[in-house]
């Protein structure tokens, strides 16, 4: 093929994965300085249209920064509700000098550039196979705010206006918005709602609005909310009853505490008045900010083998430091619940930019044997379902429970089906032996009698001293007495083993879209679904065919296993560079590996669908 | 229970507590440490505090981290759940335990290498925390598990077994912990009972963290000529400066100690610590003074012993936290789950 074929060829694919833009079906670049309050703004846009009843997704592409640096908002529209993350514009908000020539380059033939036109159009910003639509956003915010900071923040709001009205949203749902959000502060509201119509009003004066990219009401989110994960998550927990949650500042991962903590004061507290009759208010509830991730996870050791629900939340170098009381936890049978919020690695790696690249590391985290039950959200909605169900896998197995969820899942707004909650829901506590069945027992032996399940059962501390024993981690027999003993060591671990193989079908069952006559199958995992089942309706309307599935739990289930076998051979798609997920179903499932092949993307943005359409093509050609 | 097995049936009835037990139930396992070593004393000691002060054992939680001060809690309680973590973590595992369930009483059994160099950042983020709990250093000096290397408590100039001189300034517990705003600081020596025993028992009364860095010889590895922290040498260098006796709350001062320079802190339960001090202006209330003190002394190459600061008023991690009475684990599910009216009044956030 010679270098023109192959750009055609790639043209080609352009006109086949990127569907004609138009009503209710584009993809919006704002390309922003960060620290300038350009989020309020754009999610002031993501917000109004998903009110409008559309389908409709925001990602954050931002620097591990806090002023001065680019990032970037990406806003997609779909009707269809595909919301996977666009890889090519139609419309650029191009705020940011420093990255003018790439923004400009993302927008679609045919596509509008919206820029500050206070200042002469830069030579980076011009092409001529697009529309230019320029507004003088700080000339028009001088004289209403005389401020320079306010001017620069008011300034995105102007740019809201002016994209509101090119793209025809409701603007009474825009300005209500505005009214909602500064309630309480009435400077800040008058100041916004002024910047949003001079913005409008701006747009509406010279430019034929709307565009052809516009959106129509559509009303199918009456049942749907916008929520990121690491707030669903923080919920699941609250509702699974944790009381102790220990953790450690770390992106992504943080405002899983902070939102654990605010949901617990929000339902959590209760007022008593003190003997000299002042208020005080109680916490039914310990957030313990730890020294480090390793603190974190000893926490949460400490307070589930006194009996607590207890969690933490962290991210990549987290785990890496968590590694050796995650050992502790396998080893001595506590409960834990890890919630990983994924980001990209390896060391610090780009700490704000997203991947799914410690599915090795934690499903067998550790020193020794050992090996993990995981979790794999692969949105906010599972993100409060499977935090919940963390905490029963947790205590029925007395081990650890690691939900990974990632970057994109945990801090960018989701539509999703609201959150559900089932009152009749009882915790499973697991085996937990109190005083009147220690009665019974002649003694108390912690690692003897397993059940079904090889869970034997514990005593918690502070109730029985019939109960009592000594938790080591160092070697152990059955009887929870040291030893260094080959046979009583291995009577132990060997009944691990079991236990971790029972958990296979107690973990969420994958999800599987299958069509008759398919013998080609993709295998998915997290956050990667938008973008794979897009991809795979794209290629079904090019004639080929292929089965889903969508793994959500490890170690692997024999339904996993039965799609494989099923199946000529599969594609795992993931995004890390070592295919780890594919590695995890050759180690787990003693599947042949020649029946499994790689779509790997694992630069840190999220997953677009043509990557995934572009990967797939490519290996069937093969 | 120290090395040598005693016989199980006692010669005469062994006096018992207030909750009917005897010393008995307050022993643990055979000890597998060296024969005369500090730490056996330390247990024994333990074991003794426990005993008068008539502690249920179920309340009674020790954990401990990795070394053979580690090892140390199976040989006390056996009535008592125990955990022994790994090397350096038990404080923030004792955090997560006591926020869990705050109304057993916690005490961890530690050693120079685990909480002041693998350990020392959980060590000072504990007493940061003021953590109710009692927290012994069995300091020897010495790595005593992998066989003679320096610890972080070595003191410049002493030599190892093998006769290299430690060039590395020493970490003293007492003034880091008196640094950081530690409530309850006290030193002893594990050659000692006569003290440690009522400093054990002030320990688990107080409201708090409370240290006791308790010197304790290595037989096997720190006790030749040139350690700082021998037998020979610690009894040489010893000042007992400061003398204290614990009150029960019903108790009164007994005629121990003659009543000029007797200065008396309420405790949190309503029990009283007395103490006699020979440096005339010594208030152990007093964090700055304490801290020059013990300064001065080291430099005189002395070891003042005693209970050398304590802070009854200041705030535990619970009252830090406005953690509810009850236990967090006795919290029943009803109490903790908003339940889904509260979700979905929740969601209309998210509209």
């Amino acid at each position: 093929m010679t270098l023109s074929d192959n750009l055609e060829t790639e043209l080609n694919h352009t006109s086949r994965y990127v569907a004609t833009s138009g009503v209710n079906d584009f993809a919006i670049r704002f390309a922003n300085v960060n620290g300038t309050g350009s989020a309020s703004a754009n999610n002031l846009l993501l917000k109004s249209i998903f009110r409008m009843g559309i389908p409709v997704s925001g990602k954050n592409l931002f620097p591990s920064n806090i002023q001065g640096l680019p990032t970037w908002y990406e806003l997609r529209v779909n009707g269809k509700g595909h919301t996977a993350r666009a890889s090519e514009f139609d419309l650029v908000v191009a705020m940011n000098g420093q990255t003018y020539r790439e923004d400009v380059a993302s927008l679609k033939s045919g596509g509008y550039l919206l820029y500050d036109s206070s200042w002469p159009l830069p030579k980076e910003l011009m092409r001529e196979d697009v529309n230019i639509l320029g507004v003088p956003l700080s000339n028009l915010c001088t004289e209403p705010f005389p401020g320079s900071k306010e001017r620069v923040l008011l300034r995105n709001i102007a740019y809201a206006g002016a994209v509101s009205a090119l793209l025809d949203l409701d603007h009474s749902i825009v300005s209500e918005m505005l009214d909602e959000k500064y309630k309480k502060n009435e400077i800040l509201r008058s100041s916004n709602q002024i910047a949003l119509t001079i913005g409008y009003n701006y747009a509406k004066e010279n430019f034929e609005c709307p565009l052809p990219i516009r959106v129509a009401p559509l009303g199918v989110n009456a049942n749907k909310i916008l929520i990121d994960g690491n707030t669903t998550a923080a919920l699941g927990c609250v509702y699974a009853g944790a009381t102790v949650a220990g953790w450690y500042p770390i992106t992504p991962a943080t405002s899983i505490a902070e939102n654990f903590l605010k949901l617990c004061e929000r339902y959590r507290t209760f007022e008593v008045t003190r003997p000299d009759g002042t208020v005080e208010v109680k916490r039914n509830f310990a957030v313990l900010q730890a020294e480090d991730e390793i603190a974190a996870l000893g926490m949460v050791v400490g307070a589930a083998w006194a009996g607590a629900r207890s969690f933490t939340s962290t991210s990549g170098p987290g785990i890496s430091l968590m590694n050796e009381i995650i050992g502790l936890a396998y080893y001595t049978e506590i409960p834990a619940v890890i919630i990983n919020v994924q980001r990209t690695g390896p060391s610090t790696g780009m700490p704000t930019r997203v991947q799914q690249a410690d599915l090795m590391t934690c499903a067998y985290a550790s020193h020794g044997d050992t090996k993990h039950i995981l979790l794999f959200p692969a949105d906010p909605n599972e993100c409060f379902s499977f935090a919940a169900k963390a905490f029963d896998l947790a205590e029925h197995f007395q081990t650890p429970v690691m939900m990974l969820s990632d970057l994109d899942i945990g801090m960018n707004d989701w539509v999703v089906d609201k959150l559900e909650w089932d009152d009749n829901y009882v915790w499973d506590r697991g085996r937990v032996l109190n005083s009147e069945q220690l009665a019974e027992l002649p003694n108390f032996l912690r690692y003897s009698d397993p059940d079904d399940d090889y869970v034997t059962s514990r005593t918690l501390p502070g109730k029985d001293s019939k109960g009592a024993y000594f938790t080591r981690g160092s070697g152990h027999d059955r009887f929870g007495g040291y030893t260094e003993s080959p046979e009583a060591y291995q009577d132990v671990v060997d009944r691990l083993t079991k236990k971790l193989q029972r958990a296979a079908s107690y973990v969420p069952e994958p999800i599987i879209k299958s069509k008759p006559g398919s013998n080609l199958g993709v295998i998915t995992i997290g956050s990667c679904e938008a973008a794979v089942l897009e991809a795979l309706e794209i290629l079904d309307e090019g004639g080929v065919s292929l089965d889903y599935m969508r793994l959500r739990g490890f170690p692997f289930d024999q339904s996993v296993r039965k799609f494989i076998d099923d199946h000529e051979n599969c594609i795992v798609v993931e995004q890390n560079r070592d295919a780890q997920l594919r590695s995890l179903l050759i180690l787990d499932l003693g599947v042949d590996p020649n029946l499994l092949r790689s779509v790997l993307s694992y630069g840190g943005f999220p997953l677009s669908t043509k990557s995934v359409v572009e990967g797939i093509e490519d290996l069937i050609k093969d | 229970m120290p090395s040598i097995r005693k016989p199980l049936i006692p010669l005469a009835p062994l006096p018992v507590n207030e909750l009917g037990l005897t010393l008995r139930d307050y022993e643990g396992g055979m000890s597998t440490l060296c024969a005369g070593c500090g730490h056996d004393s330390i247990t024994a000691a333990i074991t003794r505090a426990f005993f008068e002060l008539s502690l249920p054992p179920e309340k009674i939680a020790k954990l401990s981290g990795i070394g053979c001060s580690s090892k140390t809690p199976t040989y006390f309680v056996s009535g008592a759940h125990g955990f022994n973590s790994v090397h350096g973590r038990m404080p923030p595992i004792v955090t997560g335990a006591n926020a869990a369930n705050r109304s057993s009483i916690y005490i961890g059994i530690s050693g120079d290498g685990d909480s002041l160099s693998i350990g020392a950042g959980h060590f000072v983020h504990a007493v940061r925390r003021n953590v109710n709990m009692v927290y012994v250093i069995e300091n020897n000096g010495v790595y005593g598990l992998t066989k003679g290397q320096f610890s972080a408590t070595a003191d410049v100039g002493s030599s190892a077994k093998k006769g290299a001189a430690n060039e590395t300034p020493p970490i003293d517990p007492v003034i880091l912990a008196l640094s950081l705003g530690a409530t309850f600081v006290a030193r002893s020596f594990s050659g000692d009972k006569g003290q440690l025993i009522p400093i054990i028992k002030a320990a688990v009364e107080h409201k708090g963290f409370a240290l006791i860095d308790v010197i304790s010889p290595c037989i096997q590895f720190n006790n030749h000529e040139g350690s700082t922290k021998s037998y020979h040498y610690v009894r040489e260098h010893e000042i007992k400066e400061i003398d204290q006796v614990y009150i029960p709350p019903s108790g009164e001062i007994t005629a121990v100690l003659p009543e000029d320079g007797i200065v008396k802190v309420k405790m949190f339960d309503g029990s009283t610590l007395a103490f006699r001090t020979l440096p005339p202006h010594y208030d152990p209330r007093d964090r700055e003074g304490a801290m020059h003190y013990v300064n001065q002394a080291r430099l005189r190459r002395e070891i003042p012993t005693g209970l050398l600061f304590i802070d009854e008023d200041a705030p535990d991690v619970h009252e830090l936290n406005s953690t509810t009475d009850t236990p967090l684990v006795d919290l029943p599910y009803e109490s903790l789950c908003p339940g889904s009216g509260a979700l979905a009044r929740f969601m209309e956030g998210f509209k």
